[in-house]
């Protein structure tokens, strides 16, 4: 039988709500109602651990908690360094590979598949195996750093001031790789005749790259630091295995934070609205990056 | 056919009926257990399972199971500190009914290890565990180097007593110091391998075997849950402010984020003359003592008062479980003398007055005087419901005192309490 004989008396409209009905069932159980379900728990002083005791309306009180402790500003601006730092290191070295592979050259292709491994592996493993390579007696980091440079015994995990840097690196060599693919798809959507247009104009290397490269890369740029900036605010396993938030909070990001309030210590109603802040936070920063890139696009 | 499916059918029924599960830590204990295990299964045709959780995630998962009424258990070795919750969100079956049913006395176990793995609230007759693994914290160190001659005077002169078992922290920082960057058969030595993890409980054991041998309390034995001026007391605050000084000019290079097998790893790879670490570990650390290393074991040193960190674990019956019956059965089992004996010469730290008592105990092995002197001395972390709640801020602030550096230690304890009182208020107990 046919699909359009199945379908027949159907409408269209009625078509695609039977295509698109198990996808918003399936939305509304797992995403819409367990956020509807953490906004109302926002408002209260419920306690997951404590069986038994029914849940009070407390008011803004847990917005008004968090947005008032300042462990909570320290994880944010943890958490802001740490994005302001990944995303401008993948921008930078992800557009300068996808220039690079770009060029056609011997190995170009073995090339683009080493540099696209990171990216392929567990975050949870790059914490772990990354923990050996800082580790300061033995670790092959510190042994190349002072190859070129002899700083002595440093501890990358161990220090406060090293620690945040040390999950910058990891989450640069994992993830400029994507950063550089998004981009080599822009680079290769780039009509050749601009290139041969810009040569008969006398266009310098540096003006074709500026006039012609650049603008046309930057969409796809600003939609991988988009999907970045999204995860690295999400940012958890690789650094709770690298560093356990620590040395103290130096590295514990937001969403750590927000693990150990909700699973940890269990402040149901507290980290409920932390969530929301966090979500509102992102989806608002989501929302205004959108519409600039948009109209990046648009020029 | 059908009497075939009949058959595994029932066979199927039965083999579940007859079985139940263990949940306990992955470490060498539980090994021993397991292996003790098979002759209560010989015994009573009872298949016992085991489930074995890496130490980092085993409050989590455990905790987790709890919390959402799980019946993957049947019987948890859960740690001390999980009691309160245990008996006060109902996830432990009471045993009162069933040690006077059995004849099991609480009087035959050590205790501290009753007051600690069993009761609550503390020090009540209301039981929710049999004391299971004793141990508490301690320490092991390179013998065969402390009995070098060359060393041995060396030591002397430098600091004009023998180098051997400190007699207090002060002692231990000037050994540790000793050892810190010397070179010893062609390789560089650290001072101890310390308890620095910042993620579960590490820094919190470890900072708290000084505090309380300084001799620190949580609060006024007067007053419960008045803190101030005993958790922050100027000994607590000078005990982690040395537990600082023994990071800083004591630990080998990396050891920012260590716990037990950090700390066994460094002294097995020869890194360290020191490790603070647990009484488990003990037989398997004397048992791999080779290629001319010879350990040697003591209880925390004093300072200010004799104390240790206590470890270990009381068993308790899952109050979800379908197989309650079989489960107590298994408690029944292990609470013979005769089991006691041989789960402490499978490498278990057995808790019964049988076994401890026993006049060739203090010689059985190297450690075993060393855990009879700590179990008499051992303190606990809360064992409040909320632990957890209380954990986690006295994690990060010593962490971020002592590895990071940051703030003072009166500045840390103070805000710890800080944030216990707004844990006991949430709680109702403020």
């Amino acid at each position: 039988m046919s699909v359009k004989k199945k379908f027949k008396g159907l409408s269209d409209k009625a078509v695609g709500w039977l295509f698109i009905g198990p996808t918003v069932l399936l939305l509304l159980a797992i995403n819409i109602y367990p956020l509807v379900y953490a906004i109302k728990m926002s408002f209260t002083n419920f306690y997951a651990n404590k069986i038994g005791r029914e849940p009070q309306f407390v008011g803004l009180k847990n917005y008004i908690k968090v947005l008032n402790k300042e462990a909570i500003w320290e994880k944010m601006q943890v958490t802001a360094s740490f994005m302001f730092w990944t995303l401008l290191l993948q921008a930078i070295i992800g557009l300068g590979l996808a220039l690079l592979l770009n060029r056609k050259f011997k190995g170009n292709e073995l090339l683009t598949t080493l540099i696209v491994l990171p990216m392929m592996l567990s975050p949870a493993v790059v914490g772990v195996f990354w923990t050996y390579l800082y580790n300061p007696q033995v670790g092959l980091f510190n042994y190349v750093v002072n190859f070129f440079y002899d700083l002595g015994s440093f501890d990358m995990i161990g220090s406060s001031t090293l620690a945040p840097w040390a999950i910058v690196i990891v989450d640069t060599w994992m993830w400029t790789p994507f950063t550089m693919l998004i981009c080599l798809a822009g680079l290769r959507s780039v009509p050749n005749y601009l290139y041969e247009a810009a040569e008969v104009d006398r266009a310098s290397k540096w003006q074709q790259f500026i006039y012609i490269t650049l603008p046309s890369v930057l969409p796809f740029l600003l939609l991988a630091l988009l999907f970045r900036g999204i995860e690295n605010f999400k940012m958890f396993d690789m650094v709770v295995e690298l560093t356990s938030g620590g040395p103290g909070s130096a590295t514990e990001l937001a969403s750590i934070n927000l693990k150990r309030e909700a699973f940890e210590k269990w402040k149901t109603g507290y980290s409920s609205a932390f969530a929301v802040i966090l979500f509102v936070t992102i989806f608002g920063f989501g929302n205004v990056y959108v519409k600039v890139m948009n109209k990046i696009k648009e020029r | 056919m059908i009497l075939l499916f009949v058959s595994l059918f029932s066979f199927s029924v039965n083999s579940n009926a007859k079985s139940i599960t263990l949940g306990w830590a992955a470490w060498d204990p539980a090994n021993a257990l397991q292996e003790l295990t098979k002759e209560f299964t010989a015994e009573t045709g009872i298949e016992v399972n085991f489930e074995f959780v890496p130490w980092p995630n085993f409050a989590d998962r455990m905790l987790n199971e709890l919390n959402n009424k799980g019946k993957t258990f049947d019987l948890l070795i859960g740690d001390s500190q999980w009691i309160g919750a245990g008996a006060v969100y109902g996830h432990y079956v009471k045993l009162n009914d069933f040690f006077d049913k059995e004849g099991i006395s609480m009087s035959d176990f050590s205790p501290a290890t009753v007051y600690a793995y069993s009761t609550w609230p503390k020090g009540s007759k209301n039981y929710y565990a049999l004391p299971a693994m004793g141990d508490a914290l301690a320490w092991a160190y390179r013998k065969d180097w402390f009995d070098r001659p060359e060393l041995k005077s060396e030591f002397k002169k430098k600091h004009g007593y023998d180098l051997g078992v400190p007699a207090n922290w002060n002692q231990l920082y000037d050994m540790c110091t000793f050892f810190q960057g010397r070179e010893i058969d062609g390789q560089k030595r650290y001072g101890a391998a310390i308890n620095t993890e910042r993620g579960s409980e590490g820094i919190t054991m470890g900072v708290t075997a000084a505090m309380y041998a300084w001799g620190m309390e949580y609060e006024n034995p007067n007053k419960p849950y008045d803190m101030e001026g005993y958790f922050n007391s100027p000994q607590a605050v000078e005990a982690v402010e040395f537990y600082r000084k023994l990071y800083e000019d004591c630990a080998p290079p990396g050891h920012s984020d260590a716990y037990m097998v950090a700390n066994l790893d460094a002294y097995k790879s020869g890194q360290v003359a020191f490790q603070m670490n647990w009484y488990a570990f003990w037989p398997g650390v004397s048992k791999e003592d080779s290629g001319g290393r010879v350990s040697g074991f003591f209880a925390n040193p004093k300072q200010n008062v004799a104390a240790a960190t206590l470890g270990g674990q009381g068993i308790s019956v899952v109050k979800y479980s379908d197989k309650q019956d079989l489960a107590l059965e298994y408690i029944k089992w292990f609470a013979r003398p005769d089991v006691q004996q041989k789960w402490w010469d499978l490498g278990g730290y057995s808790c019964h007055n049988d076994v401890l008592n026993s006049p060739s105990f203090p010689t059985s092995t190297v450690y075993a005087q060393g855990f009879l002197d700590s179990m008499g001395i051992v303190k606990d972390f809360w064992q409040e419901p909320t632990f957890v709640e209380l954990m986690l801020p006295m994690q990060e602030a010593i962490h971020d005192y002592v590895v990071n550096g940051k703030g003072t230690a009166k500045g840390a304890l103070d805000k710890i309490i800080e944030e216990w009182v707004e844990v006991f208020e949430a709680d109702g107990k403020l």
